[in-house]
């Protein structure tokens, strides 16, 4: 018995390593004193200093994080709709695949999704004259995968949901739209919040389609860092990457506290 | 207003190619304690639900309290019902659950609150106004629900498997409470039911459903004294069916008299005794006889015995002839 369970938790033990070690080493080396990145020099918080003062690197965050809030709420609103739509329609023939359409663009490629992405805001410019290339068609594309996220867990939310509650306010005179008000909204809040998170952080490190859609003026973190690295590794990324997990697991443990708890 | 309080003609409900509810006719008196009776599966669920507005019927009307309630959605209807999950929204305490009818009225804030503290006063509620449904015990959160249906005042009351949630204990208790409470306020009340004893010890009047279609419909004697059919006889406690000419014989078991010596009444068989069950306040009896295996139910008598031999006996009107 004593073996197996050592077995086990070796077996455990080698795969967080290997899942975390390098996130850990990043950590490490963010307060890492030497300019290389792969030398350790002594302990400093220089490089925290150095990127808190990189000007551009700030802006490229600032501009990820609006287009994250926007697309994350737009996809949070859509998304609801949809998964409440899957999880409450009546059936009707071709429903299955109505509801695979949904979460199709979580396995489609995302070099796909953006030269049609591409493709379509190219088509719109020379129809309409726009949307001119950067912080909107951003945010429309990253809304547009993230939707199938947040219906996915709206979905899973109300499959579980005692529908006889919405039919005991109705019963009590309320019409279908205060129902959902008053009765499903409240219920599934927490499943939207951590559909919002998730959208949010997705937003927040995409890179593949942002290069798609984005102008040449709008820079997000993921292109900034993406094209500083390719000039050589600079420590302030070990930063960065610090501050980005950070935020991310926080996002996720917050998100999934939000799903489990009871209300 | 006279005339019947619910009035249902010819009334159908088809999921695929199933009638859930088979042309059912039906009318309800004011201030009934009405019960819908029968297995699972025969459609009295579905009727109560065509009544509360959650499904629509394929054919037929149906009428309350005089007025074509067809087409009408659940949130314009005069009837509210009590669910049998009591469907408590759990994001809202006691009184803010009953509240939420009054509220979806619009009726002002005070007034509200004091037709709530009355009805939880009538179930005896008032001091967990503020806890939150999943803090309270399966009885109180079904008086909470009934609180929450009667609140409104509604013109008819729906009670879906009002007490199957309940232990046992606390189920017959609760049942002369709902009794009770019914006959106080007045409100037409109309119960879905499995369970027959349930049914027998509460309602005015029932009706016994099978496949979609009510089979018969009246006071819980009646159908007790004169089922209309074997699946009635059968269905409502227990019933020895023997064949008779023309038909058959339904005899209720405590109608039977058991002896050893022949008796002097105009029906009578020789058993032998197959089983005993001893119940406490009465022993069954399997009494395999010529035709037949009989159950007979008496006063416990401690001397007889498995496998000895008996005497069955029953006065001429003791059975009730039926056609089908």
């Amino acid at each position: 018995m004593i073996g197996r369970a050592r077995f086990a938790f070796t077996v455990l033990g080698f795969g967080y390593a290997f899942l975390y070690l390098p996130l850990a080493l990043v950590m490490i080396y963010s307060f890492n004193e030497s300019r290389l990145v792969t030398v350790w020099g002594g302990f400093s918080t220089k490089w925290w200093s150095a990127l808190f003062a990189n000007e551009a690197m700030l802006q490229a965050a600032w501009l990820s994080i609006r287009i994250a809030f926007v697309s994350a709420t737009v996809a949070a609103i859509i998304g609801l709709a949809a998964g409440y739509a899957l999880a409450r329609a009546p059936r009707f023939p071709g429903r299955g695949l109505f509801g695979s359409l949904v979460i199709a663009p979580m396995v489609m490629p995302e070099v796909v999704m953006g030269i049609s992405m591409l493709l379509l805001f190219v088509g719109a410019e020379r129809m309409f004259g726009g949307p001119e290339r950067g912080f909107l068609t951003i945010a429309i594309a990253h809304a547009t995968f993230s939707i199938a996220f947040v219906a996915i867990v709206v979905q899973a939310r109300l499959a579980d949901f005692d529908h006889s509650l919405e039919e005991a306010a109705m019963d009590l005179g309320a019409t279908p739209w205060v129902t959902f008000l008053t009765v499903t909204l409240p219920l599934i809040a927490p499943a939207v919040a951590s559909g919002w998170l998730l959208a949010f952080t997705l937003s927040l490190d995409d890179l593949i389609m942002t290069q798609f859609v984005a102008g040449a003026q709008s820079q997000t973190l993921p292109m900034r860092v993406y094209s500083s690295v390719r000039l050589g590794v600079d420590p302030q990324i070990n930063v960065l990457a610090t501050v980005i997990v950070v935020v991310a697991a926080c996002a996720l443990i917050f998100s999934g506290w939000l799903t489990r708890r009871k209300v | 207003m006279s005339g019947p309080i619910v009035k249902i003609e010819g009334l159908t409900k088809r999921f695929g190619a199933v009638a859930a509810v088979d042309r059912v006719d039906l009318e309800i008196a004011r201030g009934e304690l009405f019960a819908l009776l029968g297995g699972s599966g025969c459609g009295k669920t579905t009727l109560l639900r065509l009544l509360a507005g959650f499904e629509t019927p394929d054919a037929g009307r149906l009428l309350i309290d005089g007025q074509d309630m067809t087409g009408v959605p659940p949130h314009f209807r005069p009837v509210n019902m009590m669910f049998q999950s009591y469907a408590l929204f759990p994001h809202m305490n006691v009184a803010e659950n009953v509240g939420y009818g009054l509220r979806r009225e619009g009726m002002a804030k005070a007034e509200a609150a004091t037709r709530v503290a009355d009805v939880l006063e009538q179930v005896r509620l008032a001091e967990y106004a503020q806890r939150r449904p999943a803090q309270l015990s399966g009885g109180q959160r079904q008086r909470v629900a009934l609180a929450r249906a009667l609140v409104k005042r509604p013109k008819i009351l729906l009670l879906d498997e009002p007490l199957a949630a309940l232990d046992r204990k606390l189920r017959e208790g609760t049942r002369f409470e709902l009794v009770r409470l019914q006959a106080e306020l007045g409100i037409t009340f109309v119960m879905v039911t499995h369970d027959q004893e349930e049914a027998m010890s509460m309602a005015t009047r029932l009706a016994v459903m099978d496949a979609g279609r009510i089979v018969q419909v009246g006071t819980p004697y009646d159908i007790y004294e004169r089922p209309a059919s074997r699946f009635v006889a059968d269905f409502i406690g227990v019933a020895n069916i023997l064949k008779i000419e023309g038909g058959w014989l339904a005899l209720r078991p405590e109608k039977i008299a058991l002896s050893v010596e022949r008796p002097g009444l105009p029906n009578v068989a020789a058993g032998k005794i197959v089983d005993i069950a001893y119940e406490g306040d009465r022993s069954l009896y399997r009494i395999a006889t010529d035709g037949a295996v009989m159950i007979v139910s008496t006063t416990p008598n401690l001397s007889h015995r498995r496998g000895d031999s008996v005497w069955l006996g029953w006065a001429a009107d003791a059975g009730h002839p039926l056609d089908a």
